[in-house]
C-alpha cells in the first residue's frame, strides 16, 4: 500500500510516495537522503531519530510518513544556517559535548526543542517535584525559570549516549540556556 | 511490519463506522507503542483509522468544578496544563515520570491509556505468550518476570499495565467517554482495564471499534496537594517497578478521605480499596499507614523474582502519603 | 626509541569533524549514498541448538519486491574456519538467534516482512546455557583457555597461596559475580556491500578496516585488494565492531548475489544481542590473606567465564590482579565453559572491567577486616617491582593517584562507620577503587607521509576514530612527528586504501599507530636532509613506514593507573541508588588532547556506573537467549543518572612506552569503577553487593 506525502525538510518542500509503513525516519534517511537523524534503536528508546516535527521535538522512528503528510520538519542539519551553527551546536563542539557523534544531531534538535518547552513554562519529574527527588511537589506556575543541572539531566533523558557524554552535554546545553 | 490500509476519517463517527467493519483494523493515535508493536510484529492491524487530529486536544473546566481531557492531548501539554497541574499535581507528576519529552509530544492521552504491556515475552513473536497468542503459554511465570505483577494474576498471564498516567485516574476516580458501534459510553477508570483472568489478550473491557473520545476527571479539592511516586530502575526514561499515586485529606490528624493507586503491581492500575478504607475515619500516621499498606498487599501473589515488589509498594505507599502529610523532607 | 617533543600535543582542540558531526553531515556506514540499493534482512533461530529439517520460501520469495531468499541450500561456500563467520553453511545451529536465512528485497519494509514469512522447523536438541550451572561440581566442563595476548599468561603462580592463608591473620574469601553485558553502541552494526567485477566494496561500521578485509577475503577466498572496507566514522563500538561478525559475510553474500546492486543491512537493536558479542558473565573468587597491619601475604583470584561452541572468547578478568599489590604467594586461574550461546568479544576494557570489580571490591572487604583506611591498606601493599613479571615499571603512580584523589575528594573527612550518613531519607556513602589497564601495541601498522612542496603532509594510514577522537590527536601526533603545524596535517583514515592499520582497540591506538607516524615521520626527515637538501622537492616526497619494534618491552611492565571514587546515595525505604558524584584521577603517560582525553575517560567512568548499577543481559535458560534486547529493557545510563564527574591526571613522562609517551585512555576509566560503586554502597548501607548489577532490590529493607 503506497500513498503520496508533502513535508517541508529543513526549508525545502518535498513531494514523495511512500510505503504506508515507512516511519519518517526512514522517510528521511532513505528517501531523501537527509541522514542526520539516526536510527539508534527504531523503537522510541534512544532519541537518536529527534527531529522537530510542527516546532516540536518527537521520536520520527514511531512516526508514520503518512500519519503527518504537511509536516514540517527540521533536522540537526537545518538548524545551521547559511553555513552558521545553531549556538547549540557551537557549545557541544566546545565542550566536547560528543564523542561518536551518532546520537548528537538528535541530542542537539532535542535540547533546542526541550529549551523551547521550557520557555513556555512547561515542568518536568523535576519541577513537578518526586517528594523523594527533593521536588517541591504541586507547583502550578507556568514559569520554569532558570533550569537547574537536575532539570537538564532529566529533560535530555530520552536522548540516550551511549559515550556517555552527558557531563559534557549538561554544561553545553547550560551555556546556550543562560545566555 | 505487514502492509494495512491508512485511513483518515472526518469525524468520530466516521471512524467509527469505519472499524467497525475491519475486524482487524485499529485505531492510530499518536503511534508511539502502535507502530512499536507492528514493527515487531506483534500488532498486525490490515487497517490503521488515524483518529490524531479527530478527538478534542483540549484540557476543559466542567460545570461541576472537574475537568475533561480531550483524547487528542498530547502527555506533554496534558502534564503542563495549569489546571492540571493546580488541581490534580498528581497526575501532571505521573505523565513527567513517564517516557521521555520527545515520546510526550508525539503520544495522546487516550493512546497512553491503550498501551499494551512492556513483558519482554510479549513483545517476542518467538516466545509464547496468552496474552498475544491465546494458548500458547505464559512464558514469564517461570521465566523473566522482574518488572511484572503481584496483585490479581492467573495461571494466564501476570503482565502489568504500563501506563502512570492511568494509575492516577484511577485514583482520582476519573471516567473515561467513548464512542462506539453502539453509542456513547462512560466507563469508570477503575472498570476500564481488566485482570487477565482466562483471557490476558483483553487489556481493557473496549469492544472492537470503541474509540475514547474524553477523560473526565471529577472535582475532588484536596488532590490539590497530591502526589505520584514512581520507583524505577534508571533515574529516569525507564519502566515503573512500583508506583504510587495518593492524595490525603486530613483534618485534625483523622483522615476524611484518601484516594491510593498503585501502579507496576497489575494488570491493571490497582486502586487501593482496602487500604483506603481502613485508613479512612483514623488517626493519619507512620503506623496506620503501613498496617494499610500491609492489608491492600495481603493478597499479593509474587513470583520468584519480583517478590521485593510487595515491600517496596508497601515501603512506597507508606513513604507517599507521610510525604503528604508532612511535606516532603 | 626517540620522544617526540609535544607542540601540538598537550593541545585541548576540539574535534577537527565536530562541525559535521554536530550537523549530522558525518557520515556514518548506511549513510553513504548509493543509487538504487537493495535491502537485506536475516532469520533468526528459534531454538538454541538443533538442526533445521525444513526451510520453507515459497511465501517470502512470492511477495512483490522480494529479490531472493538466502538459505544454507543456496548461499555461496566459505573458506574460513571462523564458525561465527560461517553464516547459512549447514543445518546445524549453535546458538538461538543465530542467521538461518535472509530475504533480499528492493526496500527494507519489504525484506523484513519477508523475512517474517520464512518458515523454519527445526529438530532441537537439548541446549545448556547456563554458566552457574558449571560452576557446583562440574569442572570437567571447564578448560584453561588459550592466551589472548601473548604477554599475559592465563594462569600464574608464585609460592604457596593455600598455606599463606591457612595462616593469616586476617582473610577475605569470597565469590563476586558480573552479568552478560551488551555493547549496544548506539549505531547498530550496518554494513552496505556491492559486488562487482573488481570485487567488493564495503561501507562498514568498524574498529577496524584492515582486519575486516582480511575477514572478507578469506572467507570469499579473494585477494585482498579485491575487498575495499571504508569506515570514516563510526557510531560507536567499544570492543564489538573489532572482530567480522555474520553479519558483514551475510551482507557480503547478498552483494554477489544481486551484481552491480549494493545491498545495505543494519541489524535492529534486537539482533545485536545475538549477533554482535557481549561481555560474558564472569564467577570469581578472591581470596586475600594478610597480617593484621594489612600487609598482603597472599592473592588469589579464579574466574569462570563462558564462550561459545563456534568459537573460543576468553574475557581474561585475572589480567590486571598480577600488577596490582605485592605478595610473596599469588594465584591466578581462568577457566572457560562451552555453552551453546553466541560467542562473546572484547568490550570496553576486556578482563580489568570485570575482573577489578571483585579484586577491589575484596580489597575494600580487607580493609575493613583490618580496621584499615582503604587507600592506605592500597598503599602498604604498593609493590616496588611487578610482582609476576619482576620488571620494574616503566612508570607507576598508582600512590599518587590515590593521594590525589583523596585529596581531591575530601577522603579524610570521612567517617569509615557505615550507615553513618543521612539525608533527608537517603543513606550516604563513599567508596574508592584503585583501576590500572596495561600499555598494549598492536601489530599491524604501516603510515605513508605525503610531503609536498608546499609545506602540506598527507598522513595516511586504515585507522579508524569510533569516537575516541583519533582524527583529531593522530592529527596533532603527526604535527609534532613531522615538527609541523597541525593546520599542515591532511590526515585520511578509515579506508582500506590507505596502508593497513591495527584495530582500533585495548586503548592501543595511539601506541600503535602513532608510533608508526613518528618512524615515517623521522624517515621523511632523514631521507630529506640526505637526498634532497632538506627541501621537499616540486614532486613531493613520500615514506611508508611500520611501527617499529620497542626494545624496551622486554626491560620494563608498562601499565597505566588510577584511582577512582564514588558518593552514593541508598534511599532507606525504596533501596533506590543514585550516584552524585564521580572522581577519578588517572596517571596515563601523556595526554595528547586534554579535551577529547577527558572525554574518554568520563565516558568511562559513566560506563562503570551503568556496568554497576543497570546493565545486565537477561539469559531465559529455557529458550537461551536474552530476553530484554532493546533499549527499553537493557538500560544503558541515561542523563538522569550521571552526577558530577569530575576527571584529573597526573602529569608522567615516560619515555619507555612509545614516542609520543602516551598510555591509553580508551579504557582505563571504566575500571575500578564498579567496586567504588560497591565499596560506597557497603559505606552508606552496611550491605555488600557482590553480585552485579547493585539494584534497588538487593538493597530494600524488608
Amino acid at each position: 500500500m503506497e500513498a503520496e506525502v508533502t513535508f517541508r525538510v529543513d526549508g525545502t518542500s518535498h513531494r514523495l510516495t511512500v510505503d504506508v509503513r515507512t516511519t519518517l525516519l526512514d522517510a528521511l534517511r532513505e528517501r531523501l537522503g537527509n541522514t542526520s537523524a539516526k536510527k539508534g534503536c527504531d523503537h522510541g528508546q534512544c532519541g537518536a531519530c529527534t527531529v522537530l516535527l510542527d516546532g516540536q521535538r518527537v521520536n520520527s522512528c514511531l512516526a508514520l510518513a503518512v500519519a503527518h503528510d504537511g509536516a514540517e520538519i527540521v533536522t540537526a542539519a537545518g538548524l545551521a544556517s547559511d553555513g552558521e551553527l545553531h549556538p547549540l551546536q557551537s557549545a557541544f563542539i566546545r565542550h566536547d559535548a560528543f564523542q561518536c557523534g551518532y546520537c548528537t544531531p538528535g541530542q542537539i534538535v532535542s535540547a533546542v526543542g526541550m529549551l523551547r518547552e521550557a520557555e513556555a513554562g512547561w515542568p518536568s519529574a523535576v519541577t513537578a517535584g518526586q517528594p523523594a527527588d527533593g521536588g517541591s511537589g504541586g507547583s502550578d506556575g507556568p514559569t520554569v525559570g532558570i533550569l537547574t543541572d537536575d532539570e537538564v539531566r532529566e529533560r535530555m533523558s530520552g536522548n540516550l549516549c551511549r559515550c556517555a557524554a552527558y557531563a559534557n552535554i549538561v554544561p553545553a546545553i547550560q551555556e546556550v540556556a543562560r545566555g | 511490519m505487514r502492509t494495512f490500509r491508512y485511513e483518515r476519517a472526518s469525524t468520530t463517527s466516521g471512524a467509527v463506522a469505519l472499524l467497525a467493519e475491519a475486524p482487524h483494523g485499529a485505531f492510530l493515535g499518536g503511534g508511539t507503542n502502535l507502530v512499536d508493536l507492528m514493527k515487531l510484529d506483534v500488532a498486525r492491524p490490515d487497517l490503521l483509522v488515524d483518529v490524531r487530529r479527530l478527538t478534542s486536544d483540549r484540557v476543559e473546566e466542567l460545570s461541576n468544578g472537574g475537568v475533561r481531557i480531550g483524547a487528542g492531548v498530547s502527555n506533554s501539554q496534558l502534564a503542563a496544563d495549569p489546571l492540571i497541574r493546580r488541581r490534580y499535581p498528581m497526575l501532571s507528576q505521573a505523565l513527567l515520570s513517564g517516557a521521555s519529552g520527545q515520546l510526550r509530544n508525539l503520544a495522546t492521552a487516550a493512546g497512553n491509556l491503550l498501551q499494551r504491556t512492556r513483558c519482554p515475552y510479549f513483545q517476542d513473536v518467538t516466545t509464547p505468550c496468552n496474552k498475544r497468542e491465546p494458548g500458547t503459554g505464559c512464558s514469564a511465570i517461570e521465566g523473566h518476570h522482574r518488572d511484572l505483577a503481584i496483585l490479581g494474576t492467573s495461571p494466564e498471564c501476570v503482565a502489568t499495565h504500563p501506563s502512570d498516567l492511568a494509575v492516577a485516574l484511577v485514583a482520582l476516580d476519573a471516567v473515561v467517554r467513548t464512542e462506539g458501534p453502539d453509542g456513547e459510553r462512560v466507563i469508570p477508570m477503575t472498570e476500564l482495564h481488566r485482570l487477565p483472568g482466562a483471557e490476558p489478550q483483553r487489556d481493557t473491557v473496549l469492544r472492537h471499534g470503541e474509540l475514547i473520545t474524553a477523560i473526565d476527571l471529577p472535582p475532588l479539592a484536596f488532590a490539590a496537594c497530591s502526589y505520584f511516586r514512581k520507583i524505577r530502575d534508571r533515574a529516569s526514561y525507564a519502566f515503573a517497578l512500583v508506583t504510587v499515586a495518593a492524595a490525603i485529606d486530613v483534618v485534625d490528624g483523622v483522615v476524611r478521605d484518601v484516594r491510593i493507586a498503585f501502579g507496576g503491581v497489575a494488570h491493571k492500575p490497582w486502586r487501593a480499596i482496602k487500604a483506603e478504607e481502613l485508613l479512612r475515619g483514623g488517626p493519619a500516621g507512620e503506623d496506620q499507614f503501613r498496617r494499610a499498606a500491609e492489608a491492600e498487599l495481603a493478597d499479593a501473589r509474587p513470583l520468584a523474582g519480583n517478590a521485593f515488589k510487595v515491600p517496596l509498594a508497601r515501603n512506597t505507599m507508606v513513604r507517599t502519603l507521610l510525604d503528604l502529610l508532612e511535606g516532603p523532607r | 626509541m626517540s620522544t617526540i617533543t609535544p607542540r601540538a600535543m598537550g593541545q585541548a582542540l576540539d574535534r577537527l569533524d565536530g562541525a559535521d558531526k554536530v550537523r549530522g553531515l558525518a557520515r556514518y556506514a548506511f549513510e553513504h549514498p548509493v543509487d538504487h540499493p537493495a535491502y537485506l534482512f536475516p532469520v533468526q533461530s528459534t531454538v538454541a541448538v538443533g538442526r533445521i529439517t525444513g526451510i520453507d520460501r515459497s511465501q517470502a520469495s512470492a511477495q512483490p519486491g522480494v529479490l531472493a531468499v538466502l538459505t544454507y541450500h543456496n548461499a555461496p561456500r566459505l573458506s574460513t574456519e571462523d564458525g561465527e563467520l560461517r553464516v547459512l553453511q549447514s543445518d546445524e545451529v549453535a546458538f538461538r538467534g543465530q542467521i538461518v536465512a535472509a530475504v533480499i528485497a528492493e526496500t527494507s519494509e519489504i525484506a523484513r516482512h519477508a523475512a517474517s514469512l520464512v518458515r523454519v522447523d527445526y529438530e532441537g536438541r537439548t541446549h545448556n546455557v547456563d554458566l552457574r550451572a558449571e560452576v557446583p561440581g562440574h569442572r570437567e566442563h571447564l578448560r584453561v583457555p588459550n592466551e589472548v595476548l601473548p604477554l599475559f599468561p592465563m594462569d600464574t603462580a608464585e609460592g604457596d597461596v593455600d598455606a599463606a592463608m591457612a595462616s593469616a591473620a586476617v582473610r577475605v574469601d569470597e565469590v563476586y559475580s558480573t552479568p552478560w553485558y551488551t555493547h549496544n553502541a548506539l549505531e547498530p552494526h550496518t554494513t552496505i556491500a556491492c559486488w562487482t567485477e573488481e570485487g567488493f566494496t564495503l561501507h562498514l561500521s568498524t574498529q577496524g578496516v584492515t582486519g575486516i578485509q582480511a575477514g572478507v577475503a578469506q572467507a570469499f577466498r579473494l585477494d585482498p585488494s579485491q575487498v575495499r572496507v571504508i569506515s570514516p566514522h563510526v557510531g560507536g563500538a567499544f570492543g564489538s565492531k573489532v572482530y567480522p561478525r555474520a553479519d558483514v559475510v551475510l551482507a557480503a553474500m547478498a552483494a554477489r548475489s544481486v551484481p552491480g546492486r549494493p545491498v545495505k543491512f543494519a541489524l535492529t537493536r534486537q539482533q545485536t544481542f545475538s549477533l554482535t558479542g557481549y561481555r560474558p558473565p564472569t564467577i570469581q573468587r578472591v581470596r586475600l590473606g594478610a597480617g593484621s597491619d594489612g600487609r598482603l601475604t597472599a592473592i588469589d583470584h579464579r574466574s569462570i567465564e563462558q564462550t561459545s561452541k563456534l568459537k573460543e572468547f576468553a574475557e581474561h578478568s585475572t589480567r590486571a590482579t598480577p600488577s596490582m599489590y605485592a605478595a610473596p604467594n599469588r594465584g591466578t586461574q581462568q577457566w572457560v565453559a562451552e555453552l551453546d550461546v553466541p560467542t562473546p568479544t572484547i568490550m570496553r576494557a576486556p578482563g580489568e572491567a570485570s575482573g577489578m570489580f571483585a579484586l577491589e571490591s575484596a580489597m575494600d572487604e580487607l580493609a575493613i577486616a583490618c580496621g584499615l583506611d582503604p587507600i592506605e591498606l592500597r598503599i602498604r601493599n604498593e609493590p616496588d617491582t611487578h610482582p609476576h613479571f619482576h620488571l620494574p615499571f616503566s612508570s607507576r603512580n598508582l600512590v599518587t593517584c590515590l593521594r590525589e584523589g583523596a585529596r581531591r575528594f575530601g577522603w579524610e573527612r570521612r567517617d569509615p562507620t557505615p550507615r553513618a550518613r543521612r539525608e533527608g531519607g537517603w543513606l550516604i556513602g563513599t567508596g574508592v577503587a584503585a583501576a590500572t589497564y596495561p600499555v598494549l601495541r598492536l601489530p599491524g601498522s604501516k603510515a605513508t607521509i605525503r610531503a609536498d612542496a608546499n609545506g602540506r603532509y598527507a598522513v595516511l594510514i586504515a585507522a579508524v576514530d569510533i569516537g575516541t577522537g583519533t582524527r583529531t590527536a593522530l592529527t596533532q601526533v603527526a604535527a609534532d612527528a613531522l615538527q609541523a603545524d597541525v593546520e599542515q596535517i591532511d590526515l585520511r583514515l578509515g579506508d582500506t586504501a590507505y596502508p593497513p592499520a591495527a584495530e582500533e582497540g585495548a586503548s592501543a591506538g595511539i601506541t600503535s599507530w602513532g608510533a608508526a607516524i613518528c618512524a615515517a615521520a623521522d624517515q621523511l626527515r632523514q631521507r630529506l636532509a640526505t637526498e634532497h637538501g632538506g627541501t621537499v622537492p616540486a614532486d613531493g616526497l613520500e615514506i611508508t613506514a611500520d611501527t617499529p619494534e620497542n626494545e624496551y618491552l622486554k626491560q620494563y611492565a608498562m601499565h597505566s593507573f588510577g584511582a577512582q571514587f564514588a558518593e552514593v546515595r541508598v534511599h532507606e525505604e525504596t533501596g533506590e541508588i543514585r550516584v552524585p558524584r564521580q572522581l577519578g584521577v588517572f596517571a596515563c603517560g601523556r595526554i595528547v588532547n586534554p579535551k577529547t582525553a577527558r572525554s574518554q575517560l568520563l565516558g568511562g567512568m559513566a560506563w562503570g556506573l551503568s556496568m554497576s548499577l543497570h546493565e545486565q543481559s537477561v539469559l531465559d535458560l529455557r529458550f537461551g537467549h536474552v530476553v530484554n534486547h532493546d533499549l527499553a529493557q537493557y538500560h544503558i545510563s541515561s542523563n538522569a543518572d550521571i552526577g558530577a564527574v569530575e576527571v584529573h591526571w597526573i602529569e608522567e613522562d615516560d619515555p619507555y612506552v612509545n614516542p609520543m609517551g602516551t598510555k591509553g585512555v580508551g579504557e582505563i576509566g571504566i575500571v575500578g569503577v564498579a567496586a567504588a560503586i560497591a565499596n560506597a554502597v557497603y559505606h552508606a548501607t552496611g550491605i555488600r553487593i557482590r553480585d552485579l548489577p547493585i539494584t534497588l532490590d538487593k538493597l530494600l529493607p524488608g
